[in-house]
């Protein structure tokens, strides 16, 4: 114990040793992870009650200077080696502020499942993440240099118990190591320093040690993160996420030559990061990726069952100290992350940022419910800052609630569900369509209400009235065209007669059909009368009125010579011509007939043009 | 979309059906007419004219989405971007139109162009586009459709397009008929001479200003043509928009005039043309001098006088008729009419002298005269002359843009002739003089667009009205004859078909099925034009690689987000003036010229420090306060329109007010170079030195020796560039975009 630096904080701990409780801690073994930006502890303690309180608390220290870093503490179980888990059945862990300990230390406790008696011990993991805890050195470094890291941390486990063994090993990336403290019991194994084991230290026992080591991991660390979630009832889970991100490691100085980059990506850029992979939740669509001023396009997507990987490329690669900006959006299913359960839906999403590297200093989550939600709840895996807000979206009167969760020095581990409970009658998602609907059928009704209407302010000046006198005068030429076209009818239907007579050879069928056509012709002309005297009277339809006199006249003159073909024809029959005689017989008039016929279809155009 | 749609109902529908779907039968006449009768009074219970209303809104409807559609090829094959320069100033100032509101954007001087001069943006710009696209978007936000500003403004070209089909459509009714009319709404909606203007994400004035000129011009026709207050009020409100959107208004204010003119000197003059052009030249005087930008110009400078001119002859002419309904004597009004015109005359010629001398009427711009003058430009102002779009235009892109329209337009023009009408006239005058400058001028094609549409219209309607009438006239008799002869086969064969002109018909048939191939490779030669060649946002660079997969070259976002992201933000960037839009709205940063070419003394100034030596530049760039600088450079990728091709331009500009830059320094016998064969000068000034920085060591081309530049085909000069004073700060991963940051002076100690 020659070698131990801090003495100061050794004194204190001989001075305020005995005073916190009666645990003992009688093993620890702390494996501490470098390999990537976020420092990773996990403690494996093995707590001993010496004393003979039922003791059910343990407490934990961290120098002050750490803990705003700290992002990540959780204690559970031992489950043997490797890595620790979050399991269901973790212990929790909350601030405590125990009398009588050093300044510059805060304490964390855990709280044990069941009290510790007399004797008792028990092994559980610890594990503190932290954030923003290596240093670069030198902070600033050029393009072809390699990035080289600084980490302090103390050979001997913090704590206000004593003791007994206790053990480091610190796990570095597969690279050079510049320096490291050497102590007692240091050795090196590959890329990994063990410190230990050091037995029997008293209480807040301290020995600083430095490692500075090379490493290139990528420094990928977001200011801000903010993830919106917008559920729609009708099918999809709509996640938006804006990044705003930087390279946390060394600056870069001097300058960027791309030359050499493109040359030797790996040598001259070594400490740049140019790509990410996000993690996004399997059967996700509709992805895309882009920044302020458009569309990035080096992004790739690759998808199964189990997940879908989304690996983009920022616009340029990511040097030490450069920033960048973007938005990636994807949408999912909502049977996935929407359930039911006692009358309430509950949104069950995941809370973190889909990218393993990425350390996030604000992360701002936004769940934007459907507008009518209400009795709106959440619940989180650990405390989180959280209020209301309103979205206004498409076809909103009112907004959307929008629940805002917002939470500083996010790690990976934090990629844990949190839920969203709300009501929602599901009639409610039919207003938008309705809203459309009644939109587009008063768009529709004004329509037609326009046309109808009279909008002329004067309602006396000449060009209005011959205005309403051209509408009439068209209504009655209208009225005439009709008459007439039935008219025609009426000769079709005379024909289909024949037409059936040449077939049956029923003679009585077809003069029925002239007698009713007879009856029927003699009315329309009578209707016709009034409609030609009207027209006749008045002074606007003079430049059509010959026309119509001219389609009345042949009209009534094709009724003529079709009633004698008629007759002609049914006389033959009844007379037993042969099929050819009697086409030869009205073959004359049926040209004619054939000819007038067409005079007054084109007539009747010409005055539909008029 | 361009026949008689009457044609596809009535008695030849009913015929043709009739083969196809009636047994053999002892009549078919009677069979035909009665099918003839089920159809058209039965099934449709149309009135022709309904039908035909129908027809025609329905037309309408498809043209109008047509034009909006078919300009969506560069959202399909890019993204829904901001394309080429001067939309992105647009972009930025639309964004903070509806951010910060109307006064503020109004009053808004921008420190971050043209440093350190700033500029002032409401008196400088045409708010037209802006207040339209946010007026848009203040709807949709309204009626709560949550869109964003980026999407409207990329889409309003689009849709102020479909909106011009409308207009096309309107216009062509008042001059011809309502055929002429649909035939021009699609001919205008597919013109790749338009099109190219008004593709999604070009936001620019033109993509509402084609809009707003064919607007007023035909609110202008309308009033000529019914003499109404009311439309001739219309007109000039649509003048007042087309003078807020776009300084091609001048162009309306000439055109008026001068058809004023020769309806006076032709002898049409009429009280509806009085009223007409008094209204809308006094109240679109008034409300274009509203507009900031244009201020008092509309009464003082030359480009106006005209329409003030033809103004006060008017006044003249109503005086004269006046005078003579008072007078009775022939003599003596002719003696009265003498001595009026020399005096009005002679007033008018001494007030424009006056005006003229005292400096109180500006002469013409360099621009006006540029386009009465092809040469002018090249001769007086570079700056104008450099500018790609004002080249004259070549015979190929007037095929390119008008295809058939350019064969079709002196038949139109015949068409015109043969029924002269104050309308016709007028479109007559618009084409004939918006063909000349468009001659002039490769972008003005677009104002000739509108202009050859509407008479290639008038051509193809007439003519296929001609046709079909031919046919249909024709077709009655051959129609009741074949279904005779075929009724006759069992009968009597009694066939005497009037054939006295076989081949007319026939003749038509074919005509009728040329004019239809034509229009049919118009349609896909405007497709094909539209996906190729103009939906290209040229920020992004699209080229087929090896494999024939799509290579695309993102470089200028690239740049442009490595300057807003990773530059202090109040860093001054320096680059040729092409660029200046995109860095301040996309970089963010503020540079030193622009697009706006306002002060030709700064761009000059720029011009000479790229021309000029390292340790040169950087005084001109220290007192300019310039942090960075970028180059364009296409050596790497083969892009042609870098920096160094327009080099000599800089060197013209920078040289025509700084006499210490001389271009025939940087030519070797007349002839521009980069490689070993260049002018000293050349391979040491700062562009060559920016672009070429450490290419000689880069192997471009397989096979080629290092420092090949492949945009011109040469190894370059000096491979052994050294910077002083400057810094490699950021390259684009293609090399198009470099990005050097000035040193800052070293310690004297």
């Amino acid at each position: 114990m020659g070698l131990r630096l801090d003495l100061f904080l050794f004194t204190i701990g001989i001075l305020w040793g005995a005073v916190v409780s009666d645990l003992v801690l009688s093993k620890v073994d702390r494996r501490i992870d470098l390999r990537s930006q976020a420092v990773r502890i996990v403690s494996t303690l093995k707590v001993e009650n010496e004393g003979s309180d039922l003791v059910s608390e343990v407490l934990l220290a961290f120098p002050d200077n750490r803990i705003k870093h700290l992002a990540y503490l959780a204690a559970s179980p031992n489950e043997g080696k490797g890595k620790a888990k979050v399991s269901s059945n973790a212990y929790p862990v909350e601030a405590a502020q125990p009398k009588d300990v050093p300044p510059g230390l805060t304490f964390y406790s855990v709280s044990l499942p069941k009290g510790l008696g007399k004797g008792d011990s028990l092994t559980f993991d610890v594990l503190a993440v932290f954030t923003h805890t290596l240093q670069p050195f030198p902070e600033k470094i050029t393009q072809a240099d390699v990035q080289l890291l600084v980490f302090q941390e103390s050979a001997h486990y913090l704590s206000p118990y004593q003791v007994k063994v206790q053990s480091l090993s610190v796990k570095l990336p597969d690279a050079r190591i510049e320096s490291y403290t050497r102590l007692e019991n240091s050795k090196i194994h590959g890329s990994e320093i063990k410190y230990g084991p050091y037995e029997n230290l008293p209480p807040f026992s301290y020995s600083p040690i430095v490692v500075h080591f090379e490493s290139n991991e990528p420094f990928a660390v977001a200011h801000k993160l903010v993830r919106e979630i917008e559920v729609s009832h009708w099918g999809n889970v709509q996640v938006t996420e804006h990044y705003d991100l930087v390279h946390g490691g060394a600056q870069s100085k001097g300058e960027f030559s791309r030359l050499d980059y493109q040359a030797r990506p790996h040598v001259r850029g070594a400490s740049a990061f140019r790509r990410l992979v996000a993690r996004l939740p399997p059967r996700a669509h509709s992805v895309y990726y882009r920044d302020e001023i458009g569309n990035i396009s080096t992004s790739h997507l690759w998808g199964d069952s189990k997940k879908t990987e989304l690996e983009i490329e920022p616009r340029y690669p990511m040097f030490g100290g450069w920033k960048t900006a973007f938005t990636i959006g994807y949408g999912l299913p909502l049977h996935d992350f929407l359930f039911e359960s006692e009358g309430k839906r509950l949104l069950n999403f995941s809370f973190g940022c889909p990218m393993n590297e990425v350390v996030i200093d604000t992360l701002i989550v936004k769940v934007v419910l459907p507008e009518g939600s209400r009795d709106i709840s959440v619940s989180a895996p650990f405390p989180v800052k959280q209020w209301q807000e309103k979205k206004i979206s498409h076809l909103d009167v009112d907004g959307r609630p929008v629940v805002v969760l917002e939470k500083t020095n996010v790690v990976p581990e934090h990629n844990q569900y949190f839920q969203v409970y709300y009501k929602f009658n599901s009639f409610a998602m039919l207003r938008e369509p309705l809203m459309l609907i009644s939109g587009f059928f008063f768009f529709f009704v004004a329509c037609i209400l326009y046309t109808h209407a009279d909008l002329s302010i004067s309602k006396s000046s000449a060009s209005y009235l011959a205005k309403m006198q051209w509408d009439e005068v068209q209504a009655a030429v209208q009225q005439v065209q009709n008459i007439v076209n039935r008219c025609l009818t009426i000769h079709d239907k005379l024909e289909a007669s024949l037409s059936d007579l040449s077939r049956t050879g029923d003679i009585q069928g077809c003069k029925a059909a002239r007698k009713a056509a007879d009856g029927s012709l003699k009315e329309l002309i009578k209707e016709l009368k009034p409609l030609l005297s009207f027209l006749q009277s008045s002074q606007q339809a003079a430049q059509i009125l010959p026309k119509v006199e001219e389609l009345v006249a042949k009209e009534k003159d094709l009724q003529e010579r079709l009633m004698a073909k008629h007759g002609a024809v049914v006389d033959c029959y009844e007379k037993k011509y042969g099929g050819r005689e009697i086409e030869n017989r009205v073959a004359q008039q049926q040209q004619k007939i054939t000819a007038l016929r067409h005079e007054v279809d084109d007539l009747l155009e010409i005055i539909d043009e008029i | 979309m361009v026949g008689k749609p009457e044609s596809s109902n009535g008695t030849a529908k009913s015929g043709s059906n009739q083969t196809g779907s009636s047994p053999p039968s002892a009549l078919p006449l009677n069979l035909k007419s009665d099918l003839f009768s089920s159809l058209s009074f039965k099934t449709l219970k149309l009135k022709t004219k309904q039908q035909e209303l129908l027809l025609r809104v329905s037309i309408l409807c498809l043209i109008y989405i047509l034009a909006f559609i078919t300009r969506l090829f560069s959202v399909l094959r890019y993204e829904s971007m901001i394309h080429e320069f001067d939309p992105y100033f647009n972009y930025r100032t639309t964004l903070f139109l509806t951010q910060k509101g109307f006064y503020e954007f109004w009053n808004w001087f921008d420190s971050e162009s043209w440093y350190p001069l700033g500029r002032i943006i409401g008196g400088t710009l045409y708010p037209g586009l802006m207040v339209t696209a946010a007026i848009i978007y203040w709807v949709l936000r309204f009626l709560r459709f949550a869109v964003h500003i980026r999407e409207v403004c990329v889409l309003t070209a689009p849709f102020f397009a479909s909106n011009t089909t409308l207009v096309a459509y309107f216009f062509g009714k008042e001059i011809w008929d309502s055929g002429a009319g649909l035939v021009a709404a699609a001919l205008i909606a597919i013109c790749p001479g338009y099109i190219s203007r008004s593709v999604a994400g070009s936001y620019d004035n033109e993509g509402v200003a084609i809009f707003a000129l064919l607007f007023t011009f035909y609110l202008f026709v309308k009033a000529v043509n019914t003499g109404s207050l009311a439309w001739a009020l219309a007109s000039a409100f649509g003048y007042f928009y087309m003078v807020s959107a776009w300084g091609g208004y001048v162009f309306i204010i000439n055109l008026i005039p001068l058809y004023v003119l020769v309806l006076l000197i032709t002898g049409r003059y009429s009280m509806r043309l009085y009223v007409a052009y008094n209204c809308m030249y006094v109240l679109g005087m008034l409300l274009a001098m509203q507009i900031r930008f244009v201020g008092f110009q509309h009464v003082q400078s030359g480009e106006h006088m005209a329409a003030m001119g033809v103004f006060f002859l008017i006044q003249v002419f109503y005086f004269l008729d006046w005078v003579r309904y008072l007078l009775s004597d022939t003599k003596l009004f002719q003696a009265f009419l003498r001595i009026t015109v020399t005096t009005a005359v002679g007033v008018g010629a001494i007030a424009l002298g006056v005006g003229t001398a005292s400096g109180y009427i500006s002469p013409w711009t360099g621009r006006f005269y540029s386009l009465l003058d092809p040469t002018y430009a090249k001769d007086h102002i570079p700056i104008i002359a450099s500018v790609s779009e004002h080249q004259p235009t070549a015979w190929s892109s007037f095929m390119f843009d008008f295809h058939i329209l350019l064969f079709l337009f002196p038949a139109g023009l015949y068409f015109c002739f043969k029924r002269l009408s104050d309308a016709t006239i007028f479109i007559v005058m618009y084409g004939l003089t918006s063909m000349y400058f468009a001659g002039v001028m490769v972008r003005l094609i677009l104002v000739a667009t509108p202009a050859v549409c509407l008479i290639s219209a008038i051509a193809v309607s007439a003519t296929i009205k001609n046709l079909t009438q031919l046919v249909r006239t024709k077709s009655k008799v051959p129609q009741s004859g074949s279904s005779k002869g075929s009724g006759s086969s069992k009968g009597s064969s009694k066939a005497t078909v009037d054939q006295s002109q076989p081949f007319q018909r026939n003749g038509a048939i074919a005509l009728l099925l040329g004019a239809f191939y034509l229009l049919s490779k118009y349609a896909t030669h405007c497709t094909w034009v539209t996906s190729e060649a103009y939906s290209s946002p040229s920020i992004v660079l699209a080229a087929r690689g090896a494999h024939g997969n799509r290579v695309i070259f993102d470089d200028y976002r690239e740049a442009y987000f490595w300057l807003r992201q990773n530059t202090p933000p109040d860093a001054k960037v320096m680059s040729w003036w092409d660029y200046g839009y995109q860095i301040t709205a996309m970089g963010n940063r503020t540079v030193i010229v622009d697009n706006n070419t306002w002060n030709n003394t700064h761009i000059a100034t720029v011009g000479r420090a790229m021309s000029s030596y390292e340790h040169e530049a950087i005084e001109i760039m220290r007192s300019l306060d310039v942090d960075y600088v970028l180059v364009v450079f296409g050596g790497v990728t083969g892009y042609s329109s870098d920096d160094i091709n327009k080099f000599l331009w800089m060197v013209r500009i920078g040289g025509g007010v700084f006499p210490v830059i001389k271009e025939p320094d940087y030519l070797v016998n007349g002839e521009y170079r980069v490689d070993k064969g260049a002018a000293p000068k050349m391979l040491n000034c700062l562009m060559y030195k920016l672009c070429y920085y450490r290419f000689g060591e880069l192997t471009t081309e397989y096979g080629k020796p290092p420092g090949y530049d492949r945009a011109r085909g040469v190894e370059i000069g000096n491979k052994d560039i050294k910077l002083e004073y400057l810094e490699e700060a950021f390259t684009t991963s293609n090399w198009i975009v470099r990005i050097y940051k000035v040193k800052p002076p070293n310690n004297r100690w």
